[in-house]
C-alpha cells in the first residue's frame, strides 16, 4: 500500500507539474512535450490502477497520433518561437482576474463536490459485477465492447470516418499552375502519336520538330 | 495519508481540470494552446471516469473512457485543420489578433 501511495504522488506530482507547464511555457513547441509528459504519467496511473487497456490506449493514441498531430501543426505554422505575453498586455489585462477568479471556483465546487461525495451502501449492489477477477482487463473489456456496447462502437468509427474527411475537405487546396499528372492521358497514349517515322536523306540530317 | 482513496484521484482530477480552465481563460499566445488545454479537460474527465470505474468495480467507465479518447482525437484533427485554414487565410492564430467577430 505505501508503494501505490508513493507511486500515486510521483506520477500526479509528474502530471501537474507538467498540466501547469503546458499552459506556461513560452514556447509551443515546449508545450506539445510537456502534453506528452503528461499523457505518459496519466497512463502510467491508469496501468497502476488496473486499467492497462485504457493505459496503453492512451500512450497509443495520444502520446502516438494526437501529439505528433500537434508537432507537425506547431511546426508547420511557424508559431513556435511566438513570445508568451500572458502579464504584459495592459489593454487584455481584464481578462486574468476573472479567469483566474471563475477557474478557482471551479475547482472549489469540485473540490467539495468530491469532500461531501458519498455513496449509498446499498448502491453499489445495483453496479453489475462486470470486472470479473480471474481474466485480465483487456479480456472484460473486449467481451462487453463487441457485444453490448456495438452500436457506440460502430458510430465511433463513424466520427472517426467523418472527422477524416473532414480534416481532408477542410485543408485541401487546389494550386494554379501546378504541373500534375493526368493519368488518363498518360493511359490513353498510343503509339502514332508519340513516334514519327522520318525519311533521313544522306548529309542532310533531320531537323526535330520541337 | 497512504492509502490512496477515490477522492484523492478525483482531486488529481479536479487539479488537472482547472489548470485546462486557466490555460484556457489566460491564453495570450496561440490558438493551439487553447486546443492543449481542452485536451487537459478531457483527460481529468478520463481520470474521474476511470477511477470510478475502478474503485466502484463497475467496468462502464473505461467504456466510456474509450470513447472519449475517439471524440478527442476526432476533436482535435477537425480543429487542428481548422487552425491550419486559418492561418493560411489571416496569417496569424494569435488570440488577441483574431478579432472578426468583434467578441
Amino acid at each position: 500500500m505505501l508503494a501505490h501511495a508513493i507511486f500515486f504522488y510521483f506520477f500526479s506530482f509528474i502530471a501537474i507539474i507538467s498540466a501547469i507547464m503546458v499552459t506556461v511555457s513560452k514556447n509551443t513547441v515546449h508545450s506539445v512535450f510537456f502534453l506528452i509528459l503528461d499523457f505518459i504519467s496519466i497512463s502510467c496511473l491508469f496501468i497502476m490502477i488496473g486499467a492497462e487497456f485504457l493505459g496503453m490506449i492512451m500512450l497509443i493514441v495520444y502520446v502516438g497520433a494526437v501529439a505528433v498531430l500537434f508537432l507537425f501543426v506547431v511546426m508547420m505554422l511557424n508559431v513556435a518561437q511566438q513570445k508568451n505575453q500572458w502579464f504584459k498586455s495592459s489593454e487584455t489585462s481584464t481578462h486574468i482576474p476573472v479567469g483566474l477568479i471563475v477557474s478557482l471556483i471551479i475547482f472549489f465546487e469540485l473540490i467539495i463536490v468530491i469532500g461531501g461525495w458519498k455513496y449509498k451502501p446499498d448502491i453499489i449492489e445495483n453496479f453489475s459485477d462486470s470486472l470479473i477477477s480471474n481474466s485480465t482487463n483487456t479480456h472484460t473489456i473486449g467481451s462487453v465492447l463487441y457485444t453490448e456496447y456495438i452500436h457506440l462502437f460502430q458510430i465511433s468509427g463513424m466520427i472517426l470516418l467523418v472527422a477524416m474527411i473532414g480534416a481532408i475537405v477542410l485543408t485541401f487546396r487546389k494550386r494554379e499552375g501546378v504541373k500534375r499528372q493526368n493519368y488518363f492521358s498518360q493511359i490513353s497514349r498510343e503509339k502514332n502519336h508519340g513516334v514519327e517515322l522520318v525519311e533521313v536523306k544522306s548529309n542532310e540530317g533531320v531537323k526535330i520538330d520541337v | 495519508m497512504f492509502e490512496v482513496s477515490l477522492g484523492h484521484y478525483l482531486t488529481l482530477g479536479a487539479v488537472i481540470f482547472t489548470i485546462g480552465v486557466i490555460g484556457i481563460f489566460l491564453n495570450r499566445k496561440n490558438v493551439i494552446v487553447i486546443l492543449m488545454s481542452i485536451e487537459l479537460i478531457l483527460l481529468a474527465v478520463n481520470i474521474n471516469l476511470v477511477s470510478f470505474s475502478i474503485f466502484l468495480q463497475d467496468l462502464s467507465g473505461q467504456i466510456f473512457t474509450l470513447f472519449i479518447l475517439t471524440v478527442a482525437a476526432a476533436e482535435a484533427a477537425i480543429g487542428l485543420a481548422i487552425i491550419v485554414v486559418y492561418y493560411r487565410n489571416a496569417g496569424t492564430i494569435r488570440v488577441e489578433e483574431i478579432e472578426n467577430l468583434k467578441g
